[in-house]
């Protein structure tokens, strides 16, 4: 998130330590409309495909916007599965935006055809966020599936063409698309779109095709360097790990779960952020009595999360105060403590953690709501977990 | 930017503020920005602007002493700026 702060910074704590604590209410709220999708990413953090039958009816899903519209959450960012295939999405988009809540949603593109790309121009407070995975179609294709490429650029296309003006292009940064980051910016610069680079967390499917997936070392340093000489590429504030390699990235450098930060999923369950879908960080149902207001602001985990967090294995590195010990959620599903050194670690405190790491000791992400491995067309990484779950049960 | 304190600002309409213990949350709807109030008194002096004929009337009224002016008018400039407030 890009945020000025106004104000008198001699007198007060500092904004960080502020959020720490927790607000009224999150300033990045992720939902997530429904587990179905066309496509079956390799790294996809929800492990979506099917859709769920508990899923929330549009009714729920209206009175989950009037209750942020009462706590003033300004925009929720919708995300999936692929959230265009619910067919009251756009009734739930024009509800939403005329409830003061703003919506960022993010989509495949496989919806977006020159009709809806020209509703999307004519609508206020929508912000479209298009994904790939590579900047050519071998690349992208080999994590999104065949034809995704395609798929996502004709939707671009009709955005262009629609006048919608400043979408942005969402690349998760991986070992074989980090080459291609040149070739990222001159794509969105030709549509006049903004460039979104985010950290590939080891969730959802991701937790089996991590290894084969995330950026090297080297590649991070690489990475490092490239998006400090562009403060205009958005980062959704995910790369704070990198900060121990110098100065800070732009943004929050906190992990903002429960704080900040949270994930209601498809069939109304609320998540300390979107990338921990997993019963540890589950704080409860938006059905229950007092919905998600509640849930906010008296969930134990929630509460337990804005606590001061003890730096634990990380708390004898001069670069704490820069890090953060790194991302939770990377911890949690890599198998490592969370008080410990993220698997990205900068200084290679992580790699060696992961070293120690007993395979069946990391915590089982489950199939989700995966489709059955298909044939031809399913993407080369296998997520191996999945296999592992699958012939148990 | 030198902030005209003797001029009327307004909370521009596009921008909602959310109380926080620390100050505020401000969002603006049309240029999607979000900015922090970092403390009280300067809601305070935010929400009071559209009532006053001039900023200075507006700090005064809520009760910001003389000799801190100068660091409200800075954060006013900022606020003028991200188009938060705009001139009446």
């Amino acid at each position: 998130m890009h945020a000025d702060q106004a104000g008198l910074p001699r007198r007060a704590a500092s904004l960080t330590e502020q959020f720490k604590g927790g607000l009224a209410a999150p300033i990045c709220l992720t939902w997530e409309l429904t587990y179905a999708c066309n496509l079956q990413c390799v790294h996809c953090l929800s492990a979506s495909g099917r859709r769920d039958p508990r899923e929330l009816s549009t009714a729920e899903c209206m009175r989950v916007v009037d209750e942020l519209e009462r706590m003033q959450v300004f925009y929720a960012n919708i995300g999936g599965g692929e959230p265009t295939l619910r067919p009251d999405f756009w009734d739930l988009l024009d509800y939403s935006v005329a409830h003061h809540v703003g919506i960022k949603f993010s989509t495949n593109g496989v919806r977006l055809d020159k009709r809806a790309a020209q509703r999307l121009a004519r609508t206020d407070y929508v912000d479209v966020q298009i994904s790939i995975d590579g900047a050519t179609a071998d690349v992208n294709d080999a994590v999104r599936g065949t034809g995704s490429f395609a798929l996502a650029r004709r939707a671009m296309d009709n955005l262009a063409a629609a006048g919608f003006g400043e979408f942005k292009i969402s690349i998760v940064v991986t070992r074989h698309n980090v080459s291609q980051l040149a070739k990222f910016k001159e794509i969105a610069d030709g549509y006049g779109a903004r460039l979104r680079v985010t950290r590939l967390r080891p969730s959802g499917r991701a937790a089996g095709s991590w290894a084969d997936l995330h950026p090297t070392a080297a590649q991070q340093r690489l990475l490092y360097d490239w998006l400090s000489a562009r403060p205009d590429v958005l980062t959704g504030d995910s790369f704070f790990h990198l900060s121990a390699l110098g100065a800070p990235l732009p943004g929050l450098n906190l992990c903002g779960a429960g704080r900040v930060v949270c994930l209601i999923d498809p069939v109304g369950d609320v998540y300390a952020c979107p990338f921990v879908l997993h019963e540890e960080f589950l704080a409860g149902n938006v059905r229950e009595p007092g919905g998600f207001t509640r849930l906010w602001r008296e969930s134990e985990l929630l509460l337990r999360l804005r606590e001061p967090a003890a730096a634990g294995a990380c708390a004898s590195c001069g670069m704490f105060d820069a890090c953060q010990g790194g991302c939770m959620a990377a911890k949690f599903f890599t198998g490592l403590p969370v008080d410990g050194p993220d698997p990205e670690c900068v200084l290679g405190h992580g790699e060696r953690e992961l070293a120690k790491v007993c395979l069946p000791d990391r915590p089982q992400a489950g199939p989700g709501h995966s489709r059955r491995p298909a044939g031809r067309s399913a993407p080369v990484f296998v997520p191996v977990d999945l296999i592992a779950v699958r012939a148990a049960t | 930017m030198a902030f005209d304190l003797n001029r009327g600002w307004r909370l521009n309409p596009a921008v909602s503020l959310r109380p926080e213990s620390f100050g505020a949350l401000v969002y603006h709807f049309g240029n999607r920005r979000l900015s922090f109030l970092k403390s009280q008194q300067l809601v305070t002096v935010v929400r009071l602007l559209g009532h006053h004929d001039s900023a200075a009337d507006a700090l005064a009224a809520a009760g910001v002493p003389v000799e801190q002016r100068g660091r409200y008018a800075a954060a006013l400039a900022a606020l003028a700026d991200s188009e938060v407030i705009d001139a009446r």
